[in-house]
């Protein structure tokens, strides 16, 4: 019995849009270095569509697989949706997370929403 | 694969492999039992004590059987606090970084009324013999304090620890799980009275274990039901395991010196290597030390992906960090020589064993180098400190 799923194995060795967007306008970070972990969203939002998205993570094997899979689920989404973004979504799509790794999947939802309040404050939308 | 857990439990050897088979095949008999198969039993057993006795400058009664090196330090406080309190003496030091077979077990014990102080391990994780007087006080029971630190290697003036607590008649207990096999110990030498070891710290089963009580000690039982070792630990006991326990001890001793300077090379030659990564530090000092402690901190990176990392490339070590251990806080070791939780998650452990080669050692400081670059390229705080926003630690 292996600690993470072949899933989760799958996107911490390969991670997706890993890296940064210089010119993103919504950037999302949560977490912090004491308890060892850090998630840190970049998203280029275009006509209330997240276009593209990138991730810093500074975490353990689930934190980079959660991020990386969030951005998976989240890339090509219109607000709208991206705003219904659950952990849940992201754990299941990771077919599954050990109970005491599901805060990682909790933070990757809470850097996604953090993104979309920095949005809002740019440009005084509402998503 | 290159296994450099071995802090963590140890390959057993061919000899205490054999030693187990033969005794589980051939001598299957209880102890306990008065026809010559339970008397034939008992005495691998008694041969087993002598021989564990003669190589640790004990007396064979002063040996006492357990499950491992936990069992044994639970009975070793709970005896030495029993007593305490039938004299009134209700005051136990240790120190921060023990193992938490005796931690936990002293935090029961303070639940109960006893005092603990845990003495600081300072920066380079030595104990410093004068501050372990200082504390003794008249209602001083007990001095517990570790031969070697689990995590991070460090060896501690335990004979001079010993000779104070013999001089002010306190009774000295000490867990040499991670010294025993690796460097002398010597319990007439270091003036200790009580002493914890398991087997498969140095190639031998797990699952056994061994108590040394001076003989002028009345213990305490953890374990009740049985007149098996002396009547101080119920239980039938483990043949095999204690058959093949004294087997591996005696070899490891024997090739402890050649074993030693190898290992304390390559060791060496491992912790240059991975002092060229840059922003990181060793933990604990890097000459008291054990032959095979590695432990280090890389600011930027947590600790399990660079374990998994370091799997996928053949390399089987450990870490600190609060994902490894299901906590929320990394390891408390690291935390009592004063590493703050920011790099204690970044940390890792790598315990080699006497048949590493140099080549092996070489590719485990590249490997280890590639794995905290990469890791290292997509961390936001590692971004910050580059950036300036953030402070340096290491």
């Amino acid at each position: 019995m292996a600690l993470y799923s072949e899933k989760v194995m799958d996107h911490f060795r390969n991670p997706r849009n890993v890296g940064v967007i210089e010119d993103a306008n919504a950037i999302g970070e949560v977490g912090n270095a004491k308890c060892g972990d850090i998630m840190k969203m970049y998203l280029k939002i275009e006509n209330d569509i997240v276009t593209d998205v990138k991730f810093e993570t500074f975490g353990c094997g689930s934190a980079i697989a959660s991020s990386s899979m969030a951005t998976e689920l989240i890339k090509g989404q219109p607000l709208s949706e991206v705003r219904k973004l659950t952990n849940r979504a992201v754990s299941e799509a990771l077919d599954g997370l050990p109970d005491y790794k599901m805060h990682c999947s909790v933070l990757a939802e809470e850097a996604i929403q953090a993104a979309l309040e920095d949005y809002e404050k740019r440009t005084g939308v509402t998503v | 694969m290159i296994y450099a857990d071995n802090a963590a439990t140890t390959r057993m050897s061919e000899t205490a492999i054999e030693t187990m088979t033969s005794v589980m095949r051939n001598e299957w008999g209880n102890p306990s039992s008065l026809y010559s198969r339970g008397q034939t039993a008992k005495e691998i057993i008694e041969k087993a004590r002598e021989d564990i006795a003669a190589v640790i400058g004990a007396e064979p009664r002063e040996i006492y059987f357990t499950s491992g090196g936990s069992e044994a330090d639970n009975q070793a406080i709970i005896s030495a606090a029993e007593l305490g309190r039938k004299k009134g003496k209700m005051h136990i030091i240790s120190s921060a970084f023990e193992h938490h077979a005796v931690l936990h077990t002293l935090n029961k014990l303070e639940k109960e009324g006893f005092e603990i102080t845990l003495l600081d391990v300072h920066e380079n994780g030595v104990i410093v013999a004068s501050e372990v007087e200082q504390a003794i006080r008249d209602d001083t029971c007990l001095v517990t304090i570790m031969y070697a630190n689990n995590e991070i290697g460090t060896i501690q003036p335990i004979r001079e620890i010993g000779e104070i607590c013999r001089r002010k008649g306190v009774l000295f207990h000490t867990d040499a799980v991670q010294a025993m096999a690796h460097i002398p110990v010597n319990v007439a030498l270091d003036n200790i009275d009580m002493l914890s070891s398991s087997a498969h710290k140095y190639h031998g089963p797990k699952g056994v274990g061994f108590l040394y009580a001076k003989k002028n000690i009345v213990l305490t039982n953890v374990i009740e039901g049985g007149a098996q070792e002396r009547g101080k630990r119920a239980g039938t006991e483990n043949v095999a395991g204690i058959a093949a326990m004294a087997a591996a001890l005696k070899e490891g001793i024997d090739r402890m010196p050649e074993n030693a300077a190898h290992m304390t090379a390559m060791r060496d030659r491992l912790i240059a290597g991975l002092r060229e990564i840059p922003h990181s530090a060793l933990n604990g000092c890097s000459r008291r030390r054990l032959p095979g402690n590695v432990n280090f901190c890389f600011e930027g990176i947590e600790g399990e992906s660079l374990l998994l990392l370091l799997d996928d490339k053949g390399i089987e070590a450990s870490s600190g960090s609060a994902c490894t251990s299901g906590s929320l806080d990394p390891s408390h070791v690291l935390l009592a020589i004063g590493r703050v939780h920011d790099v204690a998650h970044g940390s890792l452990r790598l315990s080699i064993g006497e048949d590493i080669t140099e080549e092996e050692v070489d590719y485990i400081i590249s490997s280890v180098k590639e794995v905290v670059e990469y890791l290292r390229g997509f961390s936001p705080i590692w971004r910050d400190l580059m950036q300036g926003k953030r402070e340096f630690i290491l």
